[in-house]
C-alpha cells in the first residue's frame, strides 16, 4: 500500500494548483456575483490540459489515470467550484462517447478535442426525470438513416457555449431503463433551442440551461452504443465521473478550512484570537480530519478504476461522504467568521452556497445511499 | 536560422514557504521548505521558448546540485525545453563554482544564446551572468526587459523581447537600467540575463508534464567537465530580520502627532 503522490501526480497537482491560484481564484468572486461564464479561463484550463483528460492517448487524448484526474478536481474546485464544473462537463460528457463508442465514431467525435478548444455537454436530466434517469421522456423515433428527436433537458451545463452534446433519450418511454439510447448531437441542428442561462444559489460561474428539441434530426452514425444500451453508458460513465465529482466537495472544504483558519487567527475577541477558543478549535478540527477521510476514500474510489476494478460501491461513498463532508465544513467556516462569514464581502458564503450543488448533482446524496444500500444488500 | 538556447533552472526555496534562520546563525532550516524553480531562470526558460518557437531551435536546461534538481529541471522540460543538463554535486557550492560548470557546459553544448536569472531568489548574488560571459568571452545583456507591458498585445502572442537580427547573428535586447530602458545590439554567442518584466512565464500544461517524462536528462559532473567548485566563499553568519514590534494605539491625535514628532521622527 502506497499513499504518496508520484513525482508526475505532485507535478500536475502543482500546474493545477498555480492555474488555480493565479487565473480562477481572483476571478471566482467576480464570475460569481454576475454569473456570467467565464470563457476564457475555461479556455486556458483547456489549452493546459486541465479538461479533456479521459481521452484515450490512440486518439491523441492524455489517458490520465483517475487519480490523476482526481488531483486535479481538488486544485480547480479550490480555485472555484463554478468554473470547475464547467471544465470537468467536457469529460463527464465525452465519458459515454469514451465507454460506448465505436473507433470510428471516436476518432469523429474524440479527437477535435485534442486540437482546440471545444465544449460539449452532458444532457441526461429532464425537468420531469432527475434521480429517476429511467422515467425520462426526450424521445427519438428512427426515420432512415436520422433519429428524429423531441423532448427537453434540463441543468444542462455548459449548453449555452457547447459545440456538440451527449444526449440521452428514449425510443420507447414505457421500456423505461431499457428504451434509453444515447446519441452525439454535433453543432446546433435546426429545432434545438437552448433557454436561458438558470439564476442559480452557487456555482453561478457555470452556465446551466435548459434544452428543447423539436424534431431535431440527428444521424444513426451518432449513436453510441445500441438502442437501449444508453441507461448502462449513463451508469457507467457516473462510476467514472464520481470520483472527480467527489473530489469538488474536498477542494470547496479545503478552501473552507483555510479561510477560517486564517482568519480565527487574526480575529479578536475577549482578548484573544479566537483561534485560541476550542470552540473554533474543534470545527476546524473536525474540517481537517473530515477531508482528509473523504479523500482518502475518494482516492480509493480512483484507483480502483485505474486497477481495472468496479468502483460502484466505494464511488458512491466518496460521494455521498464527499459532498456531506463539504457541505458541513463550508457551513462551519460562515459560522467561524460570524457575521463577516454572512456578508458577500467574505468569500465563505460563495463556499456554503457552492458546496450545496455538490450534494444534488450527480446523484444527490440520498441517491448515493440508495445505491450503496442496493450494492450491499444484493451481498456485493 | 534556428537558434540553439542554453537555459538555467536554479532549485531555490519557494517563497511562499515560511524561511527561519537556524539557532546557530549557519543558514536556514531546510525542514518542512517548499521548492521551486528560481522564477528569474523561468522567465529565462519562458523567453527561450518564444525564440526557438518563432526562429526553430532547440532549448537546452541545465542545472547544478542533487537530484532534487530533477524536480527544476523536469519543470523547464514540461514547458518546452528539448532536453536538460544535470550537473551532479552534492555540498556548498558558490556563484564562482556554478559559472565555471556553466561554462564548460556552454563549451559543450555550443549554445548561440545562454539566458539566465539575473539573480536567484535564495542568495540574490546576481554574479553568475556575468560571471560566465567574463569567462567566455562573450557579450553580455544583462536585465532583459522589454518596452511593451505584461498586458500588452505583444505578450498575448508570446512574442519574444530579445531580437534576433535577420542574418541571425546578432540579437536586440532592451536593458532595464536607472530610471529608464537602455536598448543594445550585441553578436551571437551572447550571455542574457533577464529581469520581472521580460515576460510572464506560460503554466506547465498536463501534456508537457507527461511528455517531459520521456525527455533526456544528460548527467554531468563537475569533476568530469574539469571544474573544481571548492567553494572560494564562505557564509559566516546569517541573521533574520528584526521581528516587528507590536503596534500601540494612541487616546487621540495629539498624542498621535506627538509620537509621530518624537518617537517615529516621520514629521
Amino acid at each position: 500500500m502506497n499513499f504518496g503522490l508520484s513525482d508526475d501526480e505532485k507535478a500536475l497537482q502543482e500546474s493545477a494548483r498555480k492555474f488555480a491560484r493565479e487565473v480562477m481564484r481572483p476571478k471566482a468572486a467576480h464570475h460569481d456575483e454576475t454569473s456570467t461564464f467565464p470563457v476564457d479561463i475555461i479556455r486556458q484550463g483547456s489549452e493546459l490540459g486541465l479538461m479533456n483528460m479521459t481521452i484515450p492517448a490512440e486518439f491523441g487524448g492524455m489517458e490520465l489515470p483517475h487519480v490523476a484526474q482526481a488531483i486535479v478536481a481538488e486544485e480547480i474546485s479550490w480555485g472555484c467550484a463554478g468554473m470547475a464544473t464547467s471544465m470537468i462537463a467536457n469529460d463527464l460528457a465525452l465519458l459515454p462517447i469514451i465507454i460506448g463508442a465505436s473507433k470510428e465514431q471516436k476518432e469523429r467525435l474524440l479527437r477535435p478535442f485534442t486540437t482546440g478548444f471545444k465544449l460539449v455537454s452532458f444532457a441526461l436530466t429532464e425537468p420531469g426525470a432527475g434521480s429517476d434517469v429511467a422515467g425520462m421522456r426526450c424521445t427519438a423515433r428512427r426515420e432512415g438513416d436520422f433519429y428524429v428527436v423531441n423532448g427537453q433537458k434540463q441543468w444542462i451545463t455548459n449548453g449555452e457555449y457547447a459545440d456538440q452534446f451527449t444526449l440521452f433519450c428514449t425510443t420507447d418511454p414505457t421500456k423505461r431503463h431499457k428504451g434509453i439510447m444515447c446519441l452525439a448531437v454535433e453543432g446546433r441542428p435546426a429545432g434545438l433551442t437552448v433557454g436561458k442561462h438558470e439564476n442559480k444559489m452557487g456555482q453561478r460561474a457555470s452556465n446551466t440551461v435548459t434544452l428543447t428539441f423539436e424534431d431535431v434530426k440527428v444521424p444513426v452514425a451518432n449513436r453510441i452504443g445500441e438502442e437501449g444500451e444508453g441507461f448502462m453508458i449513463a451508469m457507467a460513465t457516473l462510476d467514472n465521473s464520481r470520483p472527480l465529482t467527489a473530489m469538488f466537495a474536498i477542494g470547496i472544504a479545503r478552501a473552507a478550512m483555510e479561510h477560517a483558519i486564517d482568519y480565527a487567527k487574526q480575529r479578536t475577541q475577549f482578548g484573544k484570537p479566537i483561534a485560541d477558543f476550542q470552540a473554533i478549535q474543534f470545527m476546524i478540527a473536525d474540517m481537517a480530519a473530515d477531508i482528509e477521510a473523504a479523500r482518502l476514500l475518494t482516492y480509493k474510489s480512483a484507483w480502483l478504476l485505474d486497477d481495472g476494478q468496479r468502483n460502484t460501491l466505494i464511488s458512491s461513498y466518496a460521494k455521498r461522504f464527499a459532498a456531506d463532508m463539504g457541505m458541513k465544513a463550508a457551513t462551519d467556516a460562515v459560522q467561524i467568521f460570524g457575521g463577516y462569514g454572512y456578508s458577500r464581502e467574505y468569500p465563505v458564503e460563495k463556499l456554503m452556497r457552492d458546496a450545496k450543488l455538490v450534494q444534488i448533482y450527480e446523484g444527490t446524496s440520498q441517491v448515493q445511499r440508495i445505491v450503496i444500500a442496493r450494492e450491499l444488500l444484493k451481498g456485493i | 536560422m534556428p537558434l540553439k538556447i542554453l537555459v538555467t533552472a536554479k532549485r531555490v526555496e519557494d517563497s511562499e514557504s515560511k524561511i527561519k534562520v537556524n539557532p546557530a546563525g549557519t543558514g536556514i532550516v531546510g525542514e518542512g521548505l517548499k521548492y521551486k524553480i528560481n522564477p528569474f531562470d523561468e522567465i529565462g526558460v519562458e523567453e527561450a521558448l518564444r525564440l526557438t518557437a518563432k526562429h526553430g531551435g532547440e532549448v537546452v536546461v541545465v542545472s547544478v546540485g542533487t537530484k532534487d534538481v530533477h524536480e527544476q529541471l523536469r519543470h523547464a522540460l514540461a514547458m518546452g525545453a528539448t532536453k536538460a543538463i544535470w550537473v551532479n554535486h552534492t555540498g556548498p557550492l558558490d556563484q564562482l563554482g556554478v559559472a565555471a560548470c556553466l561554462q564548460k557546459v556552454a563549451e559543450k553544448e555550443k549554445p548561440d544564446l545562454c539566458i539566465l536569472g539575473k539573480q536567484a531568489i535564495d542568495d540574490d548574488q546576481n554574479q553568475v551572468g556575468q560571471y560566465l560571459a567574463e569567462w567566455l568571452g562573450w557579450s553580455q545583456a544583462t536585465f532583459a526587459s522589454k518596452e511593451e507591458s505584461l498586458e500588452s498585445d505583444a505578450e498575448k502572442t508570446k512574442t519574444p523581447a530579445i531580437k534576433l537580427s535577420a542574418d541571425g547573428k546578432r540579437v536586440t535586447v532592451v536593458r532595464e537600467v536607472d530610471g529608464g530602458l537602455q536598448t543594445i545590439d550585441s553578436p551571437l554567442p551572447c550571455v542574457a540575463t533577464t529581469e520581472l518584466r521580460l515576460n510572464q512565464p506560460r503554466y506547465a500544461s498536463l501534456p508537457g508534464i507527461m511528455k517531459a517524462k520521456s525527455k533526456p536528462i544528460e548527467e554531468l559532473t563537475p569533476a568530469g567537465l574539469g571544474v573544481d567548485v571548492t567553494p572560494k566563499l564562505t557564509v559566516t553568519k546569517m541573521i533574520p530580520p528584526p521581528a516587528r514590534k507590536a503596534g500601540i494605539k494612541v487616546p487621540d491625535v495629539a498624542a498621535l502627532i506627538e509620537k509621530l514628532k518624537n518617537e517615529a521622527k516621520a514629521i
